[in-house]
């Protein structure tokens, strides 16, 4: 079982968490263009690297930042969103 | 036959020329490139050496022939689609499937078997109608059934699930089938190679040479070829491909696992998926008993398997088939499946000239090779979108024009 590092509840199995997919930022819906918002709205970092992801421990439901290298499957480091600058 | 096997008892040497030639340089240019030696890149280069007549052409293969998707996926034919243009396009694919085996000359196990999405839920019954009905306009075998025909058809089946989500009735799709899946990419690997399309494998693409929104050439780990035309069809590798040319799209890959069992018996005929459990079973030629399940659950860019697959997978199976809790599990394997928000493929030309995409095939991707083939050479031969493929490509995006496929899905993902 793989384990995953929950912010506030510690190791738990990673069947105990959901995964929300990128941390992305929303560009401004009154300024952005059609193609700007398409983009956010459909357009994915497809290839592999690490990447920082929106993680739902659904026991406490509390959802953190994960950051998690998506070629070899680890997870390198797990916090809160905006406390892990 | 048997005395045709004769000869490989008695020759000291193998009596029969080798599938491929092996080619030991790379020419410095081809008129066409395409990266990835799986059934769909394989099927293009066939169709362009056949019906197009452009034979300078090299595939590519980071790893050897069919290694990927091709040989990873549970090699499930059928057409019962949702959406019009998935219909058709499916539809002309099963036709293309079904006389591969004659201009192969080569057997590909090909067995139609009869295809059942199982329906636990009013919600699901509905769909069931509507894909039917859709089929059914365009002229495909395709209707709902009851539990007395589901029982017929398999009657070990456990028509209640164990009591936890009763079998309501199905979609059942007379034509669908099962085929061998290496097979297939060997077929269309030998077709094209004698008609001189080049297949290079251990050659991976580095990088790709675009110059003013023009392809110019691809530097592989063997050298640097020049071509004006490159073809990417590398499933789960796409998006590695598509940062070179500096494209953006919506794939995302996750891994979907699948498992076979020891040889038993022949006793499950047709195909069988439950959208509910999450499952999906077929008995290969062989007596395995091939399953499948719903995608990994995150992202992930390699074929790594888990341990948690196995186990719900075989949970859910039991609920419809008690007595296989004595058969034994063999192998497992993951492939990486290149999905899209609409759970359409991606296909056809984009916004670098030269450069054409044949992706997004995620889990639905076998059943597509010969029509992926036709089209996706036309496309190539012509610079213009083959009629088949309009709806399906990247910019349908961009323009908010998705082609909502999901509810066709062999499983909920």
């Amino acid at each position: 079982m793989k384990i995953m590092t929950c912010p506030i509840n510690g190791p738990r199995p990673v069947s105990e968490f959901f995964y929300w997919g990128a941390l992305r930022e929303m560009p401004n819906p009154d300024t952005a263009s059609d193609d700007e918002w398409a983009a956010y709205v459909f357009n994915k970092s497809g290839a592999p690297g690490v990447k920082k992801e929106w993680w739902c421990h659904t026991a406490s439901n509390t959802w953190f930042i994960a950051e998690r290298d998506t070629e070899k499957d680890l997870v390198l480091r797990t916090y809160l969103y905006g406390e892990g600058e | 036959m048997p005395w045709r096997l004769l000869r490989f008892a008695l020759s000291k040497e193998h009596p029969e020329p080798r599938m491929f030639t092996a080619h030991e340089k790379l020419k410095p240019s081809y008129d066409a490139v395409i990266i990835g030696a799986g059934g769909h890149g394989l099927a293009s280069a066939y169709y362009l050496a056949r019906d197009h007549g452009i034979k300078n052409v090299a595939v590519l293969e980071k790893g050897y022939i069919g290694g990927g998707n091709t040989g990873r996926n549970t090699t499930i034919i059928r057409s019962n689609y949702l959406t019009p243009e998935g219909v058709q396009f499916y539809d002309e694919s099963l036709r293309l499937w079904q006389d591969l085996s004659q201009d192969f000359d080569l057997n590909l196990f090909y067995s139609t078997r009869g295809h059942f999405t199982l329906a636990h839920t009013d919600s699901a019954i509905r769909t069931s109608r509507w894909r039917a009905e859709v089929n059914k306009h365009f002229g495909i075998a395709s209707e709902v059934v009851g539990p007395d025909f589901i029982k017929k058809a398999v009657p070990q089946i456990d028509i209640s699930c164990g009591g936890h989500a009763p079998i309501m009735g199905a979609l059942y799709h007379a034509p669908g089938s099962v085929a061998r899946h290496d097979a297939v990419a060997w077929g269309y690997g030998r077709g094209a190679d004698q008609r001189g399309v080049e297949i290079h494998q251990q050659t991976e693409v580095l990088s790709i040479d675009v110059q003013g929104g023009k392809i110019k050439g691809v530097k592989t780990s063997r050298g640097y070829i020049a071509t004006e035309k490159v073809l990417c069809a590398v499933a789960g590798s796409t998006p590695r491909i598509l940062k070179m040319v500096e494209i953006d799209s919506p794939l995302y890959i996750h891994p979907l696992q699948a498992m076979v069992s020891e040889p038993v018996k022949p006793w499950l005929d047709p195909i069988l998926v439950s959208g509910s459990l999450h499952i999906y079973i077929s008995q290969s030629a062989r007596g395995e008993l091939v399953m499948g399940a719903s995608l990994d659950p995150y992202e992930v860019q390699s074929t790594r398997s888990t341990l948690d697959f196995p186990e719900g997978l075989s949970a859910h199976m039991l609920d419809m088939f008690p007595f296989l809790s004595n058969v034994k599990v063999m192998r497992q394997w993951a492939g990486m499946a290149d999905m899209t928000p609409d759970f359409a493929p991606i296909m056809g030309k984009t916004p670098v000239e030269g450069f054409y995409l044949d992706s997004g095939w995620g889990t639905w991707g076998f059943k597509a090779t010969p029509v992926c083939g036709k089209t996706m050479s036309y496309t190539l031969a012509n610079d213009t979108n083959h009629p088949l493929i309009t709806g399906f490509t990247l910019d349908r995006f961009r323009n908010y024009a998705l082609t909502g496929e999901k509810g066709a899905a062999s499983v909920g993902h």
